[in-house]
């Protein structure tokens, strides 16, 4: 068995995307399998592998880890992403909730039926632009420092990095407001492992298509 | 400043009905203040201690912590609830994960419509008994020890004790096809902490009725229109 942790998902970003970019973060290279079909689905199943039926689905160090908050955590903790103590972790453990939260928003869009799709755009940009985006600024502005928490790069930085460049694919502008967060993302661009992961032929997915649509309600369909 | 954690939310369980569970599971005291009016929320919001505008928020060793699972997750390490090392906090997180999705078909339940609520019914019946239940069963019937994971206390197994017990409040035979799950509710039960908890007269908080839903909306302006899974 390789040494690398092996990704169960499907060719795009969804729910595992989040776990693609902390791992390409902390310069882990993994490997990845795709499911295409509803049987490859039901076969995982069958062989005991998604302990509640679901993917994402790692298998990292011996574990069939499921649950993306459980394999983020353990990636952090395992890379040293997670702070120094228990406090720097429940700052980190509260930014990457509400970003997720926002992530969320993202994740279910390519689903929404077309007549709810512009007031669900509308939605993210408000939420993006009024409730989480302001308290990242504030926070690197009142400290100074670089990071997020604790004056190191962490899993708080990479969950936000991910989640403004996903913002900006629907809203281009939607930093203009946040010079603290323009900066950090030009630094956070400039870091080796994530500049890497951003230039084409990484393992990072595109934004999700038609196609990936169709996979997704294809392969779960019940 | 008192030291008890100080907990924000509504008169009712919600999202911070886990995080009560596993205080009073790992024995601290907490105090609560309610949010009964618009009023109320506003002003929390203007004082800015609602990080993301949100409760729950919980008063602990000088934060003003926010975020259901963060929240959770300091309590659960701070009192030694979250195993010896990395990999059974991987484990317990997991399981955790399972029972937090479960509990969130009930939690939106009492916001649902008539009909929706006798599908979503069925659908908490079949995904306990047919997804999750299965899983805690086969865990502890392979180890064949007390507790979820690392044969020791922890927030997995206060986690699954609540689930449980919401479920049978929907369906109370629903354990009829799971003997470990049984044993292990009656032996948590009794771990002095949580049978303080599950008497009358302590901080845990009844089912939601029409009263509670009423008054999230009140406070929130929000939930008016919630639709099933």
């Amino acid at each position: 068995m390789s040494g690398k942790p092996r990704l169960t998902y499907l060719n795009g970003r969804g729910r595992m995307e989040p776990v693609r970019w902390l791992l390409a973060a902390a310069g882990v290279e993994f490997e990845e399998v795709y499911l295409e079909t509803k049987e490859q689905y039901e076969k995982l199943i069958k062989d005991g592998l998604l302990l509640f039926q679901q993917v994402p689905l790692v298998e990292i160090d011996g574990m069939k880890m499921v649950q993306t908050r459980a394999i983020m955590s353990y990636i952090a903790g395992k890379y040293n992403l997670y702070g120094k103590d228990l406090k720097e972790r429940a700052l980190i453990d509260m930014y990457v909730e509400g970003i997720s939260d926002l992530m969320q928003m993202i994740l279910m869009f390519p689903f929404s039926p077309p007549d709810s799709k512009e007031k669900n755009l509308e939605s993210i940009k408000e939420r993006a632009t009024n409730r989480y985006f302001p308290v990242f600024e504030k926070v690197l502005k009142q400290h100074g420092q670089d990071f997020l928490v604790g004056n190191k790069f962490s899993w708080a930085d990479v969950q936000l990095m991910e989640a403004i460049l996903a913002v900006e694919e629907k809203v281009p502008d939607v930093l203009s407001g946040f010079p603290q967060l323009q900066v950090f993302k030009t630094k956070m661009s400039n870091m080796p492992t994530i500049k890497k992961f951003l230039q084409p032929g990484s393992p990072r997915k595109p934004p999700p298509d038609a196609h990936y649509v169709e996979t997704v309600l294809k392969v779960f369909k019940k | 400043m008192s030291t008890k954690p100080k907990l924000y939310y509504f008169d009712g369980r919600g999202k911070m009905e886990s995080i009560r569970w596993l205080l009073a599971a790992a024995g601290v005291e907490f105090e609560e203040e309610f949010l009964e009016t618009r009023d109320q929320y506003e002003k929390l919001l203007q004082g800015g201690s609602l990080l993301f505008e949100q409760v729950p928020m919980v008063e602990m060793d000088g934060m003003k912590m926010v975020q259901t699972r963060a929240i959770l997750s300091y309590i659960a390490a701070k009192y030694n609830l979250y195993g010896k090392d990395l990999k059974e906090r991987a484990l317990i997180d997991m399981y955790v994960g399972g029972t937090d999705d479960l509990m969130g078909f009930i939690m939106m339940f009492p916001f649902l419509s008539a009909e929706d609520k006798e599908k979503q019914h069925a659908l908490i019946v079949q995904k306990a008994t047919g997804r999750y239940f299965p899983v805690y069963e086969k865990v502890l019937k392979d180890h064949g020890q007390d507790f979820l994971v690392g044969n020791s206390f922890s927030w997995a197994d206060v986690h699954l004790l609540e689930a449980i017990l919401m479920v049978e409040e929907k369906k109370s035979d629903v354990l009829s096809g799971f003997p470990q799950l049984q044993a292990f509710k009656a032996r948590i039960s009794s771990i002095p902490a949580i049978k303080k908890f599950l008497e009358p007269g302590s901080q845990r908080k009844p089912v939601p009725d029409d009263k509670y839903v009423e008054t999230v909306r009140r406070v929130l302006r929000m939930y008016y229109d919630v639709k099933a899974n």
